[in-house]
């Protein structure tokens, strides 16, 4: 799949491409993610999937650090309503999703850059449409740069002794 | 060591309430040990010494700063930097210096926002001139200065190098006899230690807990809690499921959930992440509508599971975007829901 040119859709793009995390679960939509490789289906080059045994064993601080460490977005997908391999970690993160996703858009992160999916081990197209709609809605948000955020100085104070005083000099 | 043998004891309060200087007085009899052991070099608190008698000090001659407070402004900054220079040991005392406890929730917003509401807008203020506190402010005498107000609020130790933590708000007296007696004794613990119980408040919390299944919230003054069974289970937030315990779980036994002031326990990143874990976990639902309706009963999510640490947390802090060269905050109002396509 040819490469888009993210900065045509929002300038702030310039010189890099979206990062999307991905925490995918190990027996519904890490096999999907497979099953579209196999299957030669393109899709953007956006995604850093992770493996994980079920969403249920997605901790909260592992989205967080993604946002945190320079993801643009994470996307969470797991197995469809009454097929979790371990009966319901699929809810148990449906849930804490919820929370996490009302939590982060209280901190300033846009619900649509943390999303929750579902894709069985069939669904290799359902899976290529997933992060592809993704990548095209955090392209139009543009990047998050939580470092920016993290390093934010103290305002510019008025005078150079006191620039001083603030810098233990 | 002071000419007379004793440990030289320095204690600081930077972006604080006051209550960590209560705590010590909370010590009782036990005060006067302290006083005995220790000299004490300051206190602004109780004893009149200025910062001037610091300045004067050899580098690293105080043996111990118990320091409490978050880093607000340059004062508490340059405070900081300076009592660092001085002492051997630096303690950060009580949740605001360790993880920004009252003072980071001014991390939900920035500066600018948070003086306009306080010097215009709020429904309470009369002020017709429009004063806001300035910096530097020259009148016939010369010329007065405030501390300038970081947009920021930070822990002592996104500051300064810090050797122990002495969690909660205020710590507990039993916790600081611990501490001072391991500084006395010099059987400390690893420099980065916290100084604390490594239980959760659930665990000394006497309430029956049994299954939790959280079908809505209950603000406190929504319902009258049953006194034997645990808050969290009646749908009263309660943060002690994610929280380190050595307090004695004093709230819950009042009938008030556990606000989350000693922090999480030892090895968690984020106690606020933790906590989303922990809550997300045991409400009912299984389809997109029902577990929105549950967290509808749950206002400000943020505001409980980062009351104590927003500012020692992964973000921070909100979101800042830059806006003709000023970063401002800009949290989204909208509450997000579930997609129902989630239910298929």
């Amino acid at each position: 799949m040819p490469e888009k040119n993210y900065s045509e859709i929002n300038p702030a793009w310039e010189g890099r491409k979206p990062v999307i995390v991905g925490f995918l679960c190990n027996w519904c939509s890490y096999r999907a993610a497979d099953l579209a490789g196999t299957s030669r289906f393109g899709y953007p080059a956006t995604l850093r999937d992770i493996r994980i045994m079920c969403t249920g064993r997605l901790d909260p601080t592992f989205v967080i650090k993604a946002l945190r460490e320079g993801a643009d977005g994470v996307l969470v997908m797991g197995c469809h309503p009454h097929q979790c391999h371990y009966d319901e970690g699929n809810y148990k993160a449906m849930r804490r999703m919820a929370l996490l996703r009302r939590t982060l858009a209280q901190l300033g992160v846009h619900p649509d850059r943390v999303q929750l999916g579902w894709a069985s081990a069939a669904q290799g197209a359902l899976f290529t449409e997933t992060v592809t709609a993704m990548t095209e809605r955090i392209a139009e948000l543009g990047p998050l740069e939580w470092r920016d955020t993290i390093e934010d100085i103290a305002p510019r104070t008025p005078s150079p002794e006191i620039e001083e005083v603030a810098h233990g000099k | 060591m002071a000419s007379n043998g004793k440990p030289k004891l320095a204690l600081y309060w930077a972006s604080s309430c006051g209550g960590c200087e209560i705590a010590v007085l909370a010590l009782h009899e036990k005060i006067l040990e302290v006083a005995d052991a220790f000299d004490i070099v300051f206190w602004p608190c109780a004893m009149d010494f200025k910062e001037e008698d610091i300045k004067a000090m050899d580098d690293g001659s105080i043996d111990v700063c118990l320091f409490n407070g978050a880093i607000r402004n340059d004062d508490n900054e340059h405070m900081a930097h300076l009592l660092r220079q001085k002492s051997k040991v630096m303690v950060a005392f009580g949740s605001c210096a360790m993880e920004g406890c009252m003072p980071g929730l001014a991390n939900f917003t920035d500066r600018e926002q948070m003086m306009n509401f306080i010097y215009h807008d709020s429904p309470t203020t009369d002020n017709p001139e429009s004063i806001e506190p300035q910096v530097i402010t020259e009148v016939a005498e010369g010329e007065l200065r405030l501390p300038a107000f970081w947009n920021t609020v930070r822990t002592l130790d996104q500051v300064v190098p810090v050797e122990y933590y002495l969690p909660g708000c205020p710590p507990e007296a039993k916790w600081i006899e611990v501490a001072v007696g391991a500084i006395l004794s010099g059987e400390l613990p690893p420099p980065g230690s916290v100084i604390g119980a490594d239980v959760t408040v659930c665990d000394e919390c006497p309430r029956t807990k049994s299954e939790k299944k959280i079908t809505r919230f209950y603000r406190p003054q929504e319902i009258i809690p049953d006194p034997d069974i645990c808050l969290l289970e009646q749908g009263i937030f309660c943060a002690g499921i994610a929280t380190r315990g050595g307090c004695g779980a004093l709230c819950p036994q009042v009938n008030m959930g556990c606000r989350g002031c000693y922090g999480p326990n030892e090895g968690v990143i984020d106690g606020g992440a933790r906590l989303i874990g922990a809550i997300g976990s045991v409400i009912e639902g299984r389809t997109a509508e029902d577990i929105d309706a549950v967290l509808d009963t749950l206002p400000d999510p943020a505001g409980y599971f980062y009351r104590f640490s927003l500012p020692h947390s992964l973000l921070r802090r909100v979101h800042l975007v830059n806006d003709n060269g000023r970063n401002v905050a800009q949290p989204i109002k909208e509450v997000p829901r579930l997609d129902p396509s989630l239910n298929e």
